[in-house]
């Protein structure tokens, strides 16, 4: 039957085998139409704005004119422009390590306690996160209040003099890295969490076998496995925080006399509120080094684990 | 055998003892130190509470401010009862919702292109989404306020100072995470799936709508809290692109019209904080598995 | 009329050619299983014919029309995956309906209903795949190719995920199933006892091309090319390098100094122009080498030899020994009384044995 079949059929072969070729590149023109308005929102709303962000800066404040470095020039000799720098690195570092360190610790508190319990201990470690941080940090503030301060009222019996959170300088800097750390810290956790997790359970039966102390299993065991989510969370986090606004701008506002300012609220304030849009947008681009960095990191880690695959 | 083995158990029980005695002291360490981690963790939200259940005579009075006197509703019943306080929960909801809708539909439209219907350049896109999820607002703010106004210049439709606005500005902060773990939802579908629903006679609209969507479900979940939760509680953006009383939204609605000049009304200002803090911790606590799946899913997917 | 032809098929991905030109006619009703190592271009044939592969080169043709330009929705055809591709989110009755929306409500019913009949699956039909144990999977599998009613089945690998001992389970279920709707099926595996039990014809497959095209029983006792004679058999056939002597009128393999046979008389015209020739390698399986028996038979020759391995497997012993610095393999009988480092006495069926041109890679 086939063979009958199978000439005839064979001889009609042959013409153009291009309708299903033409579907296929109807089919990566499709695709690239439902990509489009997704491109076109990164080149408008984020690529263009942050090409757009350079230009600006090299403009004059009514930004009629170009001046180049001008501004630039001009930040480098203010000691404000200084002060928001060492306050932005300080931040940022700062909070980060405490995040780590206190989301690591915290993590490990919860895997060690029975599974059932710990859906419970993780939802509720998790509270500081999921609250808008302009509210949380209201929370603080009412909390840091010179004259109402209920810190420094459980503060007191244990001799504690009054503590000036928002008012003094030093303390202000405290402050906001405190609530920095105290809304970011859960974040870690859960990241800290789901990489322990991911532990094989072998590993520390091994080396419970080999003799290994609680303290070599965590360093030789957990950090080595759980180095990757270290070094990306830390990333992500430092990116974040470096380009943090509502804490500094609820919390202080700056102040006390610039103290606490960093890049993103001093852009505001010089740039919106002072209206000095050029030099705003100079101060924001002093973040694109840190930001570049980090970025470049993350990006190695993932596709290195993209190829890996 | 039998009694070597008898014999081995007998002389090992001490050190079973022992290890359980270990085991239940690092129990109760790790016990101790939760509930000193918990207690800082929730202290300000605790305090929202309690705060805004006080009279201001009763906050502005020299007791413990740990403990409430005399409990009452009053900072409730008149945010709820103040026009401004509602217009703020309307704008934030209706902007929420929006963007929302729009990040969904970008976001799953353009994940499910770039992984499954590969075309020219579409690598390298992907690279791009991540790259711009992690370009933060305080970069961009300042720009973006210039091209408003440029905008009202040459168009004359004014951007600036309208609650919708911020409809358009949200996105940039949602679309590109959101895309990015849909990517990583999508790539882990095993292919066959979609060569099976090619081979039922699924069109790709229908593979997307009918097996996609629905298999992926977790992710889009996780995708739209995220969306939400930014969109809810963005501060930045409002706060540069909105001044007029009828426009703002709850953020910075609280922080501008609560506080006058010196005057902090505690008490409606922690009641505000806590309700405008209700509808992501609402959300959490019934969706605390996706929530989180989504948290973790930008480092560990993809 | 489902029969499939396949002319001058070529795949190529970038600049690698993972088919190289296979022509293929599949007869209608017909079971052919495609066999082969991995990389050998069998998966990527069978996508090819169910579309989800563009063709390179060549054509296709299914029930006597070209389908090189058809999308796969409109080949007629239905496709048991690897991984079963059961959609998660629906259940039985939905995975196997999803693929007849068109189809009038009563229709749909009637044709899911009998095909779980056929499958026994009947009480599932309301349940999600993840409720299922791997075998129903494979079961539901199968059920929704059926409802489709396609001109052919095209299977990819269908049984590997499972354990070996469901795997010969539902082996047979296939087979069942295809007497009961005999439409014409493609099979892939790179299983040879798969292929061998399942198939009316194989399809051996190596580097992109086909070796050999033949019943089971043809691929096991006639192959063709050295690939063939050792891929298809399990414990795979002895290959010894071997010299072919004429000695007045008569052919010899000689295997080394010590051990030689005389060549089958019925063979002597088939292999005369050989002797004498470099590379040649004498093939006989495993079950040709016994031990001793009391009678002599023709073509049978004793001889002694010191066992290396005794490997016991039941109703028959492997036994392993070195000729010439090749491990051989033969199978004994369980009483026969092998046993490692001790010499035996055994006996090679030459009327069974094959000779391969290592040159060529052809069985002369």
């Amino acid at each position: 039957m086939a063979d009958i079949a199978a000439p005839s059929s064979v001889a009609a072969m042959g013409d153009n085998r291009s309708s299903l070729h033409k579907l296929m590149q109807r089919k990566s023109t499709v695709a690239f139409l439902m990509a489009l308005p997704l491109i076109l929102l990164i080149l408008g709303l984020v690529a263009y704005p942050a090409g757009y962000a350079v230009y600006l800066a090299t403009l004059n404040k009514g930004m009629t004119r170009f001046v180049g470095f001008g501004n630039f020039e001009f930040l480098f000799g203010r000691d404000t422009f200084w002060l928001v720098v060492y306050q932005s690195c300080l931040f940022a570092i700062t909070a980060v390590i405490f995040k780590a360190i206190i989301g690591f610790i915290v993590a490990h508190f919860v895997h060690n306690i029975p599974s059932k319990g710990q859906r419970k201990w993780r939802g509720m470690l998790l509270v500081p996160w999921v609250i808008p941080p302009a509210m949380s940090t209201l929370a603080w503030l009412w909390l840091f209040d010179p004259s109402y301060s209920a810190i420094n009222y459980l503060l007191a019996p244990l001799g504690i003099d009054r503590i000036p959170w928002t008012g003094e300088a030093g303390w202000a800097r405290f402050s906001v890295i405190l609530v920095n750390v105290w809304i970011g810290a859960p974040f870690f956790m859960i990241m800290y969490l789901a990489a322990l997790k991911s532990v094989p359970e072998q590993l520390y039966e091994a080396a419970a076998i080999d003799g290994a102390t609680w303290w070599q299993r965590i360093w030789y065991v957990t950090l080595p496995m759980m180095r990757n989510i270290i070094a990306i969370t830390a990333l992500f986090s430092l990116i974040v925080t470096f380009a943090n606004f509502d804490i500094v701008r609820v919390l202080t506002a700056g102040g006390p006399l610039n103290s606490t300012h960093i890049f993103g609220t001093w852009a505001f304030r010089v740039g919106i509120e002072g209206g000095d849009i050029p030099l705003g947008a100079s101060v924001s681009l002093f973040m694109v080094p840190i930001l570049a960095v980090a970025a470049t990191f993350i990006l190695r880690d993932i596709t290195k684990r993209g190829s890996e695959v | 055998m039998a009694n070597v083995a008898i014999a081995a158990g007998g002389t090992a029980r001490p050190n079973y003892g022992s290890m359980s005695r270990d085991r239940r002291w690092a129990l109760r360490w790790s016990y101790f130190f939760l509930v000193l981690f918990a207690i800082f963790f929730l202290m300000p939200p605790i305090y929202m509470l309690i705060t805004s259940l006080k009279t201001s005579q009763e906050i502005s009075a020299a007791g413990n401010p740990w403990w409430i006197y005399n409990p009452t509703l009053d900072n409730y019943i008149e945010l709820l009862t103040q026009n401004h306080y509602l217009t703020f929960f309307r704008n934030s909801a209706i902007v929420s919702v929006c963007v929302v809708a729009i990040t969904m539909l970008i976001s799953v439209i353009a994940a499910f292109a770039l992984a499954r219907m590969k075309f020219w350049g579409s690598a390298t896109l992907a690279t791009g989404v991540f790259l711009t999820y992690l370009i933060p607002e305080t970069l961009l703010f300042i720009p973006l306020f210039k091209m408003f106004a440029w905008f009202n210049e040459t168009f004359g439709i004014q951007l600036m100072n309208h609650w919708w606005t911020l409809i358009i500005l949200y996105p940039t902060l949602t679309v590109p995470f959101c895309t990015w773990i849909m990517i990583g939802y999508f790539a882990s579908i095993p292919k066959e799936l979609d060569e099976a629903a090619l081979i039922d006679g699924a069109t790709w609209t229908q593979t997307l709508t009918k097996i996609f969507i629905p298999v992926a479900l977790p992710g889009i979940i996780a995708a739209t809290i995220f969306a939400f939760t930014v969109s809810w509680a963005q501060f930045l953006y409002p706060l540069a692109f909105t001044t007029s009383t009828t426009e703002l939204v709850l953020p910075v609605g609280i922080i501008t019209t609560l506080i006058k000049g010196d005057v902090f009304n505690w008490g409606q200002i922690m009641t505000g904080a806590l309700l405008g803090a209700a509808p992501p911790l609402i959300i959490y606590a019934f969706l605390m598995d996706y929530y989180i799946a989504g948290l973790t899913a930008g480092a560990t997917k993809g | 009329m489902a029969q499939v032809t396949l002319r001058k098929i070529v795949k190529k991905y970038d600049e690698v050619l993972a088919v190289r030109g296979i022509d293929l006619d599949i007869v209608d009703k017909e079971f052919i299983v495609l066999v082969g190592p991995s990389g050998c271009g069998k998966s990527t044939t069978l996508r090819m014919i169910a579309g989800l592969e563009e063709i390179s080169g060549g054509d296709i043709a299914i029930g006597g029309h070209v389908v090189n330009d058809v999308p796969p929705k409109d080949r007629d055809i239905a496709m048991v995956f690897q991984n079963y591709a059961l959609y998660p989110h629906m259940n039985v009755y939905e995975n196997m309906s999803f693929g007849l929306k068109l189809k009038p409500k009563a229709e749909i019913d009637k044709r899911v209903k009998q095909a779980a009949q056929i499958l026994d699956i009947t009480e599932l039909l309301d349940r999600k795949p993840k409720q299922l144990s791997g075998g129903q999977r494979q079961r539901v599998a199968m059920g929704r190719a059926i409802v489709r009613d396609p001109k052919v089945f095209l299977f990819d690998e269908p049984l590997s995920n499972l354990d070996a001992k469901l795997r010969v389970q539902m082996r047979t279920e296939i087979k069942k199933v295809h007497q009961k709707v005999r439409t014409t099926t493609v099979y892939v595996t790179h299983d040879q006892v798969e292929a061998m039990t399942l198939a009316d014809r194989v399809v051996v497959m190596n580097a992109g091309l086909i070796e050999q095209v033949g019943t089971p029983n043809d691929l096991y006792h006639a192959p063709t090319t050295k690939f063939v004679a050792g891929f298809i058999g399990s414990p795979a056939m002895n290959f010894i390098p071997c010299q072919l002597e004429q000695a007045a009128g008569a052919l010899r393999v000689r295997l080394s100094d010590k051990l030689s046979f005389p060549v089958p008389a019925e063979r002597t015209a088939r292999y005369t122009g050989h002797a004498g020739k470099a590379n040649l390698v004498l093939g006989l399986r495993p079950e040709h080498i016994a031990e001793t028996r009391p009678h002599a038979e023709a073509n049978q020759h004793d001889f002694d030899m010191t066992i290396d391995v005794v490997e016991p497997m039941g109703m028959e012993t492997l036994i392993y020994f070195t000729v010439g610095g090749v491990e051989i393999c033969g199978r004994v009988n369980p009483n026969a009384g092998a046993t490692a480092l001790q010499s035996m006495k055994l006996r090679a069926d030459l009327s069974n044995m094959h000779l391969i041109d290592d040159g060529t890679g052809k069985v002369l």
